[in-house]
């Protein structure tokens, strides 16, 4: 784990750079032929309607593999996250247009651990409505 | 109608390794839009101290959920799948998972919870590599939704 960020420079508090992911259909079809999750909410909405969803939904696995950048982008090297857990609160919903859905992400350092860690709480919001809870990382500092 | 308790703490036999690609990572980073190098080029992940390309850290979710199968799928068990979303997902990291890999996944239930007509389903995935050793922990609950008029 190699990363330049020091643990005696984040106070709890501190900011990380907050991003947005865009997501549209043809990133859920790549999605699900990456992570090789075919289920059919994720890219058919006759289907996604008839099992009571609003639209076709974004796969929970991609809002938290987007979540996540915040903190893998800010530290560098991916590997300083030794620890990482989300609870999917509510569906990023993806209309069958060019714009799509936006995944909003913002983290700060929620607490000082010892060995040099820190704990970021992450926030990720679509449409106005929080899509991620108790979304935590453990991340090792240098 | 309520899991069987007594299916708590029960582990399933160990999978067949799961050999991890540098093309598989590649894909994946490209799905998610992660430009991290660590992640595709072999000499940006030398230069972190890693001996090959490392996988994003949700990667290993693929590998646990097929093993997680064996948990779902088992019929003594008795879950019904068509009811069921994915409630937390947590990972516990020993190191990153690497190109080369070989991994196995070992699957326990660790606990069942009947809450407001909904079954709870706690699965931990321990994954291991060649050697033996421990590379990541998955956590995943999973929720199957009471049927509707039960």
């Amino acid at each position: 784990m190699t990363t330049t960020i020091q643990y005696a420079d984040v106070e709890i508090g501190t900011e990380l750079p907050a991003q947005a992911f865009p997501v549209t259909r043809a990133t859920l079809v790549q999605y699900a032929g990456a992570s090789g999750d075919f289920n059919p909410i994720h890219w058919n909405e006759k289907f996604a309607v008839e099992v009571g969803l609003p639209d076709v939904i974004a796969h929970g696995m991609f809002t938290m593999a987007e979540a996540i950048r915040v903190v893998t982008d800010w530290v560098g090297d991916p590997a300083a996250v030794v620890e990482y857990g989300v609870r999917f609160t509510k569906p990023v919903i993806v209309p069958n247009d060019d714009k799509g859905a936006t995944i909003e992400v913002s983290g700060k350092i929620a607490a000082k651990l010892d060995d040099g860690r820190v704990r970021v709480d992450l926030v990720a919001t679509s449409a106005g409505q929080k899509v991620l809870g108790m979304s935590r990382a453990v991340v090792q500092l240098a | 109608m309520a899991l069987d308790q007594s299916f708590v703490g029960r582990s399933y036999p160990p999978t067949d390794p799961y050999e991890v690609g540098r093309e598989k990572i590649r894909e994946f980073a490209e799905a998610v839009r992660d430009a991290n190098p660590a992640y595709v080029d072999p000499e940006a992940a030398k230069a972190l101290g890693h001996s090959d390309v490392i996988a994003p850290p949700t990667f290993v979710f693929a590998i646990t959920f097929k093993a997680a199968g064996q948990v779902i799928e088992d019929p003594q068990l008795g879950l019904d799948y068509s009811r069921v979303v994915h409630g937390d997902q947590k990972f516990a990291y020993t190191r990153p998972v690497r190109a080369g890999d070989r991994l196995t996944v070992t699957s326990t239930i660790e606990a069942i919870k009947s809450l407001a007509g909904n079954d709870i389903l706690d699965i931990r995935g321990e994954v291991h590599d060649e050697a033996g050793e421990h590379v990541v922990t998955a956590y995943t609950k999973l929720v199957s939704r009471a049927a509707e008029g039960a």
